[in-house]
């Protein structure tokens, strides 16, 4: 009868080190800290000291306790706990469902005593593994962690600096509205207009005037190039393009592949000389990916106004305008189409909004916003937006799939930036609209390291960023923190 | 998985814009009423009268094995062929067909297991008006009525059932095709000649539907014309009547007057609807009629299109009115009148004389056979998914239950893991390694089950699609060219399983060389087996799609099973017919629980669902199906929390235990909802798996005798007639009475516990109950009431463990409830679990214990038997006990030991620990 074998056998534990061994005796399946429950020879107390029986009754493949602490080295009891103390690795508890069932669960082979399963001891493989991958998991989150104080910095003086734009964009606009005040006045009372000096001003206005628009065009023009050209390889490709949906030339909020091919002049790629012309076409409506608002506003500041203008002792609004009643109208429309326009609008709300994002306590995660990531598999390419929008594209033609707009942070309470939640994507049939859980790991790079799909329509994304690094503990502690003996 | 629901793209958008419509509940629409289905619509409209059929006396032959008679319809002059059989085991056969065919009508071929053995049939008495013969025992006799044509089986002077009593015995001849074009003169000729039931020909009976037939967008041509059959029976003394499945109603059947007949036609039916007659997965044609003098079975062996009318002379009275028969003692016994219509082939009827329930299913199993005894895991519990999307996401599973401890044994594998729903091929980039998760799974001494449907990708790279097309196995279309149909894969070819040679070949498949990556922990699943056919005609295969020579039409409802038996086939010879196989199907016929498994299809997360799933697998374990479970949490939509869990606490008491969830849901794996319900869910699986070794036992006997697993409780209490309607719990053998609680927020149930002076105890509390009485029982979300019979024994292994395999061999723990006479009678059936030396070489130990006297033993219950188990009985509980003063355990050596025991005088509950000693050897224990 197996049982007979249980009875009470003692586990060894050599602890290395000083040349004498000493030997620990504690029945089988029992830790440590309870050792001292079971003493050899006097009658046991159950843990729940629901009864007592004699000491060779524990461990003796009967469950007498109610909490199943009589067999803490055998399967008799439905609720025990068997101890394996992995020696090398770290020590565990399983369930005594899973003594002698023919599995290895122990690494030091402890739980798998009598059932003719053949274990390796993989303990100190498993810790060597382990270690080394708790090394290698805190440099990384030391070095993330740094990165990560970086973002925050970076994040504050962005925050200040957005903020101090929209202030001064803001206050330019008043500006502008007194300017315009003054120009209708000027208008009114504007008489006497000069035509040959006017017209010779004129002309080298408009000339150099070009020549500015040209050479900052010509900036514009590499920048966006760059930006462009993803993948670097010296060609803005259609896929490369096809971000920038505010391009869409029939505004219906999708890009299609058939448009973006348009815009490229019906070629699937251009280098940076072809590019010149396919600028000229998209170069009214494009928006940088990098800072908008930084060339929005270099683009306004820098318009009108020449400096070095004929008329001199005079401010250079006034001298144009005292040459042509018709150049104040211009000049009148060009500042209300500014602060009026839908353009200045825009930008305002968008640097509003970007300010009013919860970008983490630090504003560490600021970084992302206007970001995209992108992650091929074998069938789609993935797209990340944060604080935007994640999609899904076919990888060989088919058009994109929304799978979730921005949603909010959603992680457990203790650690709410640790995912986050796209919803309101696209509708599924007879289900819900798509959404994206995107869970967030430390990590140096800033990438998409995989997506799935677990449930029909509800997205899984794992995404690293040193933004979510904690404060790493140190190294000893780590290794230290986890083992016994 | 299954039903028809979108995830194939533009493949199907035509097909669901035109089925689907963005509705949610079946389409009646799609599915033919009787007044839509041409041959059911002609019978029908006949009604009880003077039947035209007339014995010719004159004609009867009697052999030793049958007696043959020629009947003739008086209005056409046609005649037909009677053979009558006794039976061994008390059944009657009654065979009709033409006497002269035009051409060869079709005879149900491998359904019985063998030609059934007869007794001589002795004739009594014989003068113009009939004949009277002795049907052997019991002083049975079977009346043969000249005219109008009658048969009667009396036994004694009571009348059991009645042949074409109401006359409506009607059997449409085969003719040739007249001309539309009908002068008037022989017109008139046919007058004379064609009574009131046989409608003319030319164009009303194009207008009949005799010779085509159209159905929303798809016309029916019967090259065969009209090819009808229809008998009626009486059963006097009969009110309840059971069987007919697969519908989704009552366990006892309704009468059919103003509503449709039963439907049996094995259809793919969307979301179907409960309480009603509709046609489902699959078909069996027997109907058990039951009275507490009585039970017996009626088999109509046919496999086509068929309809079943029941009528009841006492359905429509009011209790009052049958109160008032009774007390004014009217004379009219109640008394049941059943009509049997199919499409085509000939009257063969099995009469099963019973008289008791037990009889009933020997005499049955002794025709179609018995259940197919699994492998012990697949009774434990079945995780499945449409779909586990790839290799991670099914060791995650894995995992996860070995994190929440939950046990579980298979895990599914729906149509996505199949390389573009090619069957026997894995998707290269989710599955890209199948032999290393099934490692994986092996490793955790679990196992697998993958999808194999019947429809066949039509794809000229496709191995099994060109075999089959280049051996000619594919079903025909009328016109001699493949059959083709939309089906998952799009289009798509029927292997004609009704062909050996195509059987053989696909078995062949199943070999671990030729389905690659399979291995010997995968099982097979065969689904849309009706056969599905989405653009067909009720989705189904046209009805003049070839199989060899004959019309789908004639052999509708054997597609099924004959995939399945193919299939299991298959999974026998890749073990060098060593182990047992384990396939799961949704269409079946009689017969098919020789092959294995069948589930409820396409349910939906309701409570209604749940309370249904009752029913259905009580009526299939009446006609032989015993392996019978529903989607546990349900198919479609999702279900609440709380549905969950009564859900898995119901399944986990009924015999095919599968959780299943449609793509489109949210997943639902059991923690998933919080850790209390996570509890919940373990607990009930845990049940399950404590009580394997008593579900093993009563497949054992399934399989050994054909008795049901799950019984209505008018099974074993037939007296009884209180339990003849209930279909709200249910018997496990003769001893778990289970009650689900299956009303939302339900805090207690009515248990009806039968057997007057019986005792019933509760297992969770060991509370006793006296039995003949309805019972309140409070209950919370932990558990459902389930109650051991007073007088039973039944062995359970208390340690769960991660899969059935790892608890092989503990120990066992004996669960002995005294009756009132402090009597108690069980058995314990070892065997290895998966291979058929229990059968082969009587490998196994079948021990009756039995406690009588104070004294507790095991004895051998098949001498011839052996085999070795380490498993040993490690408790004993006494439930009803009086305190002893001392318990012995005597052993075969001689030796004596005292037993420990422990007693709880509050709930009479004696526990005797350790007994220790091998569960396959003979031992006592005596208390005294």
């Amino acid at each position: 009868m197996s049982c007979a074998l249980l009875l009470l056998l003692t586990s060894l534990a050599l602890v290395m080190g000083t040349g004498t061994a000493v030997e620990i005796q504690r029945p089988r399946g029992v830790p440590q800290s309870k050792r001292q429950f079971y003493e050899e020879n006097k009658p046991f107390t159950c843990l729940d000291g629901s009864s007592t029986i004699p000491f060779d009754q524990v461990n003796d493949d009967y469950c007498d306790c109610r909490d199943g602490s009589d067999e803490p080295g055998t399967a008799a009891c439905p609720n025990g706990s068997f101890h394996c103390t992995n020696a090398g690795f770290r020590p565990a508890f399983i369930p005594s469902s899973r003594i002698n069932d023919g599995i290895c669960d122990c690494c030091d082979t402890t739980d798998e005593y009598n059932s003719g399963a053949t274990c390796q001891n993989t303990c100190r493989e498993m810790g060597r593994k382990e270690r080394e991958s708790l090394q290698i998991m805190a440099e990384i989150t030391k070095e993330g962690f740094l990165l990560k104080q970086q973002l925050i910095h970076e994040a504050k003086r962005g925050q200040e600096d957005k903020q101090g734009k929209l202030t001064e964009l803001q206050g330019s606009k008043k500006g502008l509205e007194g300017k315009m005040e003054a120009l209708r006045t000027v208008k009114k009372t504007a008489e006497d207009p000069e035509k040959e000096a006017k017209e010779r001003h004129l002309k080298s206005w408009e000339e150099q005037k070009e020549l500015i628009r040209m050479e900052k065009d010509k900036t514009r023009m590499a920048e966006a190039f760059l930006e462009l050209d993803d993948d670097a390889d010296g060609y803005v490709s259609v896929a490369e393009l096809q971000s920038h949906l505010e391009l869409d030339p029939d505004s219906d909020g999708s890009l299609t592949e058939t448009e973006t091919q348009g815009l490229l002049g019906g070629a699937g790629k251009v280098d940076t000389s072809t590019f010149e012309t396919v600028w000229s076409g998209i170069k009214d409506k494009y928006l940088s990916e990098v800072s908008t608002y930084v060339m929005k506003t270099y683009v306004i500041q820098s318009f009108p106004y020449p400096k070095g203008s004929p008329g001199s002792g005079r401010s250079n609004e006034v001298s144009i305008i005292r040459f042509e009643n018709a150049n104040v109208c211009t000049l009148l429309s060009a500042s209300q189409s500014l602060i009026c326009g839908p353009e200045f609008i825009w930008i305002c709300r968008n640097l509003e909004k970007e300010i009013g994002f919860d970008f983490g306590p630090s504003a560490e995660f600021a970084y992302l916003y206007s970001q995209c990531y992108e992650l091929s598999t074998s069938e789609y390419i993935y797209r990340l937006c944060p604080f935007n929008r994640v999609s899904q594209k076919p990888k060989f033609g088919g058009s994109e799939t929304n799978l979730g707009l921005w949603g909010q942070w959603a992680g457990p309470e203790e650690n709410l930036y640790s995912v986050m939640k796209y919803d309101h994507g696209q509708g599924c049939w007879q289900g819900p609209n798509r959404s994206t859980t995107v869970k967030l790991t430390c990590g140096k790079e800033t990438v998409v390291t995989s997506t799935s799909e677990p449930s029909r329509c509800e997205y899984l994304m794992e995404f690293t960023t040193p933004a979510v690094c904690q404060e790493p503990a140190s190294l000893d502690e780590v290794l230290h923190g986890h083992t016994e003996l | 998985m299954a039903a028809f629901i979108v995830r194939m793209g533009p493949l199907l958008v035509l097909w669901l814009a035109v089925f689907l419509s963005g509705t949610w509940a079946v389409d009646r629409g799609n599915f033919k009423t009787c007044d839509q289905s041409a041959f059911c619509k002609r019978q029908r409209a006949l009604k009880p009268g003077q039947s035209p059929y007339r014995a010719l006396l004159e004609t009867l032959e009697l052999t030793n094995t049958k007696l043959t008679l020629q009947l003739i319809n008086d209005n056409n002059k046609v005649r037909l062929l009677l053979e009558l059989y006794r039976l061994q085991g008390n059944m009657t056969r009654v065979k009709i067909n033409e006497l002269k065919p035009l051409k060869p009508r079709f005879e149900v071929p491998d359904v019985l297991i063998n030609d059934p053995p007869t007794e001589p049939l002795s004739l009594l008495s014989q003068d113009e008006n009939g004949v009277v013969l002795s049907l052997g025992a019991d002083s049975q006799w079977l009346i043969v009525s000249a005219k109008p044509f009658r048969l009667d089986i009396m036994e004694g002077r009571e009348v059991l059932l009645s042949l074409n009593s109401r006359g409506l015995l009607a059997f449409e001849h085969l003719r040739i095709r007249k001309d539309t074009q009908v002068d008037p003169e022989g017109a008139e000729k046919k007058e004379e000649t064609d009574a009131a039931n046989e409608p003319a020909e030319g164009e009303t009976a194009k207008e009949d539907g005799m010779w085509e037939e159209t159905f929303k967008s798809h016309t029916d041509n019967k090259p065969n014309g009209p090819s009808s059959i229809s008998l009626d029976f009486s059963l006097p003394g009969v009110e309840h009547v059971y069987g007919i499945p697969e519908h989704a109603d009552s366990l006892k059947l309704k009468t059919t007057d103003g509503g449709d007949p039963y439907r049996l036609f094995n259809l793919d039916v969307f979301q179907y609807e409960l309480f009603n007659p509709m046609a489902l997965y699959g078909a069996i044609p027997v109907m058990l009629s039951h009275s507490a003098q009585r039970t017996m079975g009626i088999f109509w062996l046919n496999a086509a299109e068929t309809w079943v009318d029941i009528s009841s002379n006492t359905a429509g009275k009011t209790v009052f009115g049958q109160m008032l028969d009774y007390v004014q003692g009217s004379s009219e016994t109640p008394q049941t009148d059943v009509r049997w219509i199919s499409e085509s082939g000939i009257i063969d009827v099995f009469i099963m004389l019973g008289p008791t329930p037990t009889d009933v299913f020997s005499q049955y199993s002794s025709l179609t056979g018995t259940q197919a005894f699994p492998p012990l895991s697949a009774l434990a519990y079945h995780q499945c998914r449409w779909n586990y999307n790839d290799q991670e996401d099914v060791a995650a599973v894995d995992q996860g239950f070995d994190e929440h401890d939950i046990p579980y044994d298979f895990i599914w594998l729906d149509i996505e893991h199949t390389d573009g729903k090619r069957y026997f091929t894995w998707d290269p980039h989710k599955f890209p390694q199948p032999k290393d998760m099934l490692q994986g799974l092996v490793d955790k001494r679990r196992k697998m089950v993958t999808i194999v449907d019947p429809h066949i990708k039509v794809d000229s790279s496709y191995k099994i699609h060109n075999e089959i097309r280049s051996k000619g196995f594919y079903v025909k279309n009328k016109d001699g060219g493949d059959y083709e149909g939309w089906c998952w894969p799009g289009n798509s070819g029927y292997p004609d399983f009704t062909n050996p040679e195509m059987r053989a070949w696909w078995a062949s498949m199943f070999a671990y060389d030729q389905y690659e990556g399979s291995m010997e922990n995968m099982y097979t699943w065969n689904d849309m087996n009706e056969p599905s056919v989405f653009n067909g005609p009720e989705v189904t295969m046209h009805k003049d799609a070839l199989h060899g020579n004959w019309e789908n039409r004639d052999l509708h409802n054997l597609y099924g099973l004959y995939v399945q038996m193919a299939t299991a086939e298959g999974l026998i010879e890749r073990s060098g017919g060593v182990e047992r196989p384990f396939v799961l199907t949704r269409a079946f016929f009689a017969g098919s629980q020789r092959y294995g498994a069948v589930w409820t299809g396409d349910n939906t997360a309701e409570w209604e669902h749940l309370k249904i799933s009752i029913p259905m697998c009580l009526s299939l374990g009446l006609v032989g199906v015993s392996f019978c479970g529903a989607d546990v949490g349900g198919f479609f939509k999702s279900p609440s929390t709380e549905l969950l869990v009564r859900w898995y606490q119901t399944g986990a008491y009924q015999p095919f235990f599968r959780a299943h969830a449609h793509l489109d849901t949210p997943r639902r794996e059991p923690w998933l909802f919080g850790p209390e319900n996570t509890a919940l869910i373990r607990e009930a699986v845990r049940q399950r798996y404590a009580l394997l070794p008593y579900w093993y036992q009563l497949f054992y006997h399934a399989h050994h005798s054909g008795q049901p697993v799950m019984r209505p409780l008018w099974v074993e209490y037939p007296q009884d007639t209180a339990t003849f309607s209930m279909d709200d719990q249910f018997l496990l053998g003769r001893d778990l009475l289970v009650h689900p609680v299956t009303e939302e927020g339900g805090r207690g149930v009515t248990a009806y516990l039968p057997g007057k002076g019986e005792v019933w105890f509760d297992v969770h509390t060991f509370q006793k109950h006296n039995g003949a009485q309805n019972l309140y029982i409070p209950v919370t979300i932990s558990s459902i009431p389930v109650f051991q019979r007073g007088g039973s024994i039944i062995p359970r292994k208390a340690r769960v463990r991660r899969s059935s395999s790892c608890m092989e061999h503990d120990p066992y723990t004996l669960f002995v409830a005294l009756s009132p006479k402090r009597f108690a009678q069980g058995e314990l059936y070892i065997d290895d679990g998966h291979t058929f030396n229990f059968d082969k070489q009587k490998q196994f130990i079948h021990r009756r214990l039995s406690f009588a006297n104070k004294a507790l033993s095991s004895r051998n219950l098949a001498p011839g038997s052996q085999f070795i188990t380490p498993s040993w009985i490690e408790k004993i509980v006494i439930l009803g006990a009086s305190k002893p003063s001392k318990a012995t355990l005597k052993t075969p050596d001689g030796k004596e030991n005292l037993l420990e025991f422990e007693f709880d005088a509050s709930m009479s509950v004696l526990t005797l620990r350790k007994p220790g000693v091998n569960a396959g050897v003979d031992w006592t224990v005596v208390l005294q």
